[in-house]
């Protein structure tokens, strides 16, 4: 009878990674759904294209650092990380440019720091930033004009022939400024009721995009409910955009209005998928209020003075620098202590 | 209803209670052999007052701790002592430990008992040392002994008495069916402690999973000022820390105990026990254990003798040895792996679960920690766990320090829910046992240097003193040199004499011009030789410089005698074979001495070549 030796505790609660990204995944699906509703086949596309480049370039990255192929792919992070960039590119981008954007986030911002748990950047975001500023034109020209699915030109095959031809720039029929994009340089020269004109606003805050977010914010909640992230980083990212919203954009001749920064852009798939990625992230509840309200005060601050119309990647990237700090000065108090220890030892406390 | 606050993080793991619950307390079968570990609670380990071979009844103390922290042992039955030697004990290394065997005679013969029903009547140290003397220790897992808990220091007053039935660990039912069927037995020991401690609230808490418990209590508690109250099923409820927190809304502060805010803990099984030494004269000879587990098809509490082998109890219980995987010893979250059954029930085990490989599996292998932080959720200590696992694995131990590693309780629900199977307690307890290797070895450094430096210390002082005292010898004599040289050439100038050519014919002219000068002039140096030579009586003014110069060659034999002596001494001492010589020597200085005295007694002028030979 050879008993098995083990350490306390014996009992697990088996909800591993694997699972927790699957559900990622899942939470994710609403947002794809409304995406592929009001803006055709591209983002399905997309995110099909990403998870396969992200499998292959992980695959391919284990192989090379001898690392166990099975056993690190089976845990779905490389599918999520394809899955955040599908979701976030242009409808109508080139293959070539999300097969970069999706490598470099594997290989450079997570493989070549260590792997799965070792990256300080968030590699979806780094893929992004690093081809919008590579390929301004194809990462702004290539957004597919608000219409339902059934209503709208191009049809799957015309979306797969757009993206697979490679072209920079894609048919200017089927695209369309985005909201963010439209007020931004528009506000400038033209009152906000005449801005709003334009059809990429619809009848409500942003056409299409306002669901995009309403499902994102769905499948957040989702996450949340189960537990597999806290409600800390996407309330205190969102706040952090509304305060700034409320203080500086109260005149909607001026700056994009409160609405159509919470509704427009990457807002809700940043605050409750792209933030919320643990390993790049603050640890302490604290820290996460800090981290997220830093992104979203970063976001308001690049969409309203920046060069850029959306600011999800670059904000989350600025705010991963700055977490090795947050995270020394904001560690719970422990029980039986009167006040938590912060800073770093053998230096002064904080 | 009673106020009752929440702490923080905790989980919700299986309860796996209900497999061991269905049957009453079974009495366990007498077994051929108990062995009975002189260790089972925390200090020295109690020594064996029994020879082998003698016969001993039910209660006998067989062991015994003389000096410092400990209780004694008792025979859980009456039978022959066979042997006492190094056997397997219940612990995490599975080591062996000494252990007295005890065969049964079967007739279960209780020696004299000695109860104490009027307890209140008596002293309160005397019902202190009873508890000790019925070998009581904390039986909820430390095993700390009960007479020292129930003594705190004077100015730590305990005002909160709570006895722990919160029994929060999966499986453990041993505190649970001891509620239900011994309440009244626990209402008396909890009275005692009471009585004891007098303190102003006595709660006994119950997590809401054991409604009959909780019944029972209740009942027995009945017209007593104890309160019976129910706290929410969380694990770890029933940690010490946790259920202060939840019951009193304090927290014990980090580093200190419980009474440092004026509450004790007090466990179920203990309370038993300490009824039943101070009532019947009863020492603690058994306890209830829950054996459970798939492997076995009978689970249940077993009344067991302490010493009885946990393989009797897993055979009374129905193992099923093709379905055991896993065999732990405590519950699932806190307790620890058995290599082997033939380990005996000690005062502080609680549960043997029989676990089958489908019911506590084999942990999945470790994945790289994503830092998900649902360490940090359920940790109940708001501890970062996994801060605290990269600082451990790395070695950074400085930091894991910083962020209050020590603090840890081991409670086992960061590994529970880690998604990535991380085995963090272990590396917690890896960390601990690393820094507290190391702290061992920085005192030990830390002493040794001390130890060293002192030396250092002391022998540079010696080194000082030494050539303290060699500058102010040469000094002495440089100035004995100088005076020498102004003397002498006091002695040229006054003469206006070129023609000395030998230090003889110097000394004559000295001497001469001395007696001639009686000016001041001379006065100083010849005191100041006066002052050198101890022995010198008062020189009339006329004979000074003559006195003086004889003195001074007195002197110089005296001391050249003491040196002879004191080296004849020390070669005495050592049996040299040079103490005929120095014998000589010393004589001859004597001799020497002796004339120069003659020569100082005669006063007056000497020949110059008796005075120059003493030289």
């Amino acid at each position: 009878m050879a008993l098995v030796q083990q350490s306390s505790p014996h009992a697990r609660n088996a909800r591993p990674t694997s699972w927790v990204m699957l559900w990622v995944i899942l939470a994710a699906l609403p947002g794809l759904l409304a995406q592929t509703l009001f803006f055709g086949w591209g983002n399905l596309i997309n995110v099909v294209w990403c998870i396969l480049v992200a499998l292959g370039a992980e695959a391919a990255m284990l192989a090379v650092r001898g690392k166990p192929l099975a056993f690190f792919l089976k845990d779905n992070t490389a599918a999520v990380t394809g899955l955040l960039l599908g979701l976030s590119l242009p409808q109508f981008v080139p293959f070539w440019v999300s097969a970069i954007a999706v490598i470099s986030a594997i290989v450079m911002a997570k493989q070549l720091y260590g792997g799965l748990g070792s990256n300080p950047f968030n590699p979806a975001m780094v893929g992004y930033a690093l081809v919008l500023i590579s390929f301004p034109v194809a990462m702004t020209t290539n957004w597919a004009e608000a219409a339902l699915l059934w209503e709208a030109a191009p049809r799957f095959g015309e979306t797969l022939g757009i993206i697979a031809s490679g072209q920079q720039t894609a048919v200017d029929a089927f695209t369309m400024a985005t909201p963010l994009d439209e007020y931004k340089h528009k506000i400038a020269s033209y009152t906000a009721a005449e801005v709003l004109q334009h059809p990429t606003f619809g009848d409500g805050v942003a056409r299409g995009w306002e669901w995009v977010n309403g499902a994102f914010l769905l499948g957040g909640l989702v996450l949340i409910a189960l537990k597999i992230i806290t409600w800390h980083i996407p309330v205190s990212m969102l706040a952090g955009i509304a305060v700034m919203s409320l203080a500086f954009g109260s005149n909607p001749d001026q700056y994009a209005p409160f609405g159509l920064h919470m509704l427009a852009g990457g807002t809700m798939l940043g605050a409750f998928f792209i933030a919320t990625d643990p390993v790049s992230a603050a640890t302490s509840h604290q820290g996460k209020l800090i981290y997220g309200a830093g992104i979203g005060a970063l976001i308001y601050v690049i969409r309203t003075w920046g060069n850029y119309p959306d600011a999800v990647a670059f904000s989350v990237l600025l705010m991963n620098f700055a977490v090795p700090f947050i995270d020394h000065y904001t560690p719970p108090r422990t029980y039986g202590h009167h006040k938590a220890r912060r800073g770093v030892p053998g230096r002064t406390q904080g | 209803m009673t106020q009752l606050w929440d702490f923080a993080g905790g989980i919700h793991p299986a309860e796996n209670k209900h497999q061991s619950t269905a049957r009453a307390i079974r009495r366990a079968a007498l077994p051929e052999r108990l062995s009975i570990p002189l260790q089972q609670h925390i200090g020295v380990p109690a020594e064996a007052i029994v020879e082998p071979g003698q016969h001993v009844l039910k209660g006998e103390k067989i062991a015994e701790v003389s000096d410092g922290m400990g209780v004694p042992i008792h025979a859980p039955t009456s039978g022959t002592v066979e042997h006492i030697a190094r056997l397997p004990v219940p612990h995490p290394s599975g080591m062996e430990d000494w252990c007295l065997t005890l065969v049964p005679d079967g007739e279960d013969r209780w020696c004299k008992r000695h109860p104490a029903p009027d307890y209140r009547k008596l002293e309160r140290e005397a019902v202190l040392a009873s508890i000790r003397d019925a070998g009581i220790s904390g039986m909820g897992g430390a095993g700390f002994p009960t007479n020292i808990k129930l003594r705190p220091p004077r100015d730590r007053k305990v005002s909160t008495l709570i006895l722990n039935g919160a029994e929060c660990e999966p499986y453990i039912t041993a505190d649970d069916t001891s509620m239900r069927e011994r309440a009244d037995e626990i209402v008396d020991g909890l009275k005692i402690m009471a009585w004891i401690l007098r303190p102003e609230r006595c709660v006994v808490a119950i997590e809401d999973n054991k409604p009959e418990a909780f019944a029972a209590m209740t009942r027995a508690a009945e017209g007593t000022q104890i309160e019976v109250v129910v706290v929410p099923t969380k694990y770890p409820s029933g940690g010490e820390k946790q259920l202060i927190r939840i019951l009193t809304g304090m927290e014990v502060p980090s580093g200190g105990i419980p009474a440092d805010i004026g509450v004790m803990c007090q466990n179920v099984g203990t309370a038993i026990a300490v009824g039943r030494a101070v009532l019947k004269g009863e020492p603690l000879t058994s306890r209830v254990v829950t054996i459970t587990g798939e492997a076995v098809s009978e689970p249940g509490n077993f009344d067991a003798l302490i010493g009885t082998p946990i393989r009797n109890l897993l055979t009374e219980a129905g193992l099923q040895e093709s379905r055991l995987h896993r065999l732990v010893l405590g519950g699932p979250m806190m307790g620890y792996t058995l290599n082997t059954p033939e380990v005996p029930v000690v005062k502080t085990s609680n549960c043997v679960i029989a676990a089958s490989a489908r019911e506590l599996p084999d942990p999945a292998p470790e994945q790289p920690c994503i830092r998900c932080g649902q360490c940090a959720e359920v940790c109940p200590m708001e501890l970062l766990p996994q801060q605290l696992f990269w600082y451990s694995k790395a070695g950074e131990f400085e930091k894991a320090e910083h962020l209050n590693l020590f603090d840890c309780i081991e409670c086992g629900a960061c590994s529970y829910v880690c998604p990535s199977s991380i085995p963090l307690v272990q590396y917690y307890r890896s960390a601990k046992g690393e820094i507290r290797v190391q702290q061992a070895e920085q005192l030990k450094a830390d002493r040794a240097r001390e130890r060293f430096e002192a030396r250092q210390a002391r022998l540079e002082r010696e080194q000082q003193e030494k050539e303290l005292r060699r500058q102010e010898r040469a000094k002495a004599a440089a100035e004995a040199q100088a005076r020498k040289k102004v003397e002498a050439e006091k002695a040229a100038a006054d003469n206006g004499a070129t023609d000395e050519r030998s230090a003889k014919a110097a000394l004559v002219q000295e001497a001469l011009a001395r007696k001639k000068a009686k000016s001041g002039g001379a006065a100083p140096a010849a005191a100041d030789t006066s002052a050198d030579s101890a022995t010198a009586t008062a020189p009339t003014p006329a004979e000074r410089p003559d006195r003086a110069e004889l003195e001074k060659q007195l002197a110089q034999a005296r001391s050249k005698l003491d040196t002879m002596q004191s080296m004849l001494d020390d070669a005495k001492a050592q049996q040299a074979d040079n103490v005929d010589k120095l014998e000589r020597a010393v004589a001859k200085n004597h001799e020497r001495v002796k004339r120069a005295e003659q020569a100082l007694a005669d006063g007056s002028a000497r020949t110059i070549s008796e005075t120059q030979s003493t030289d």
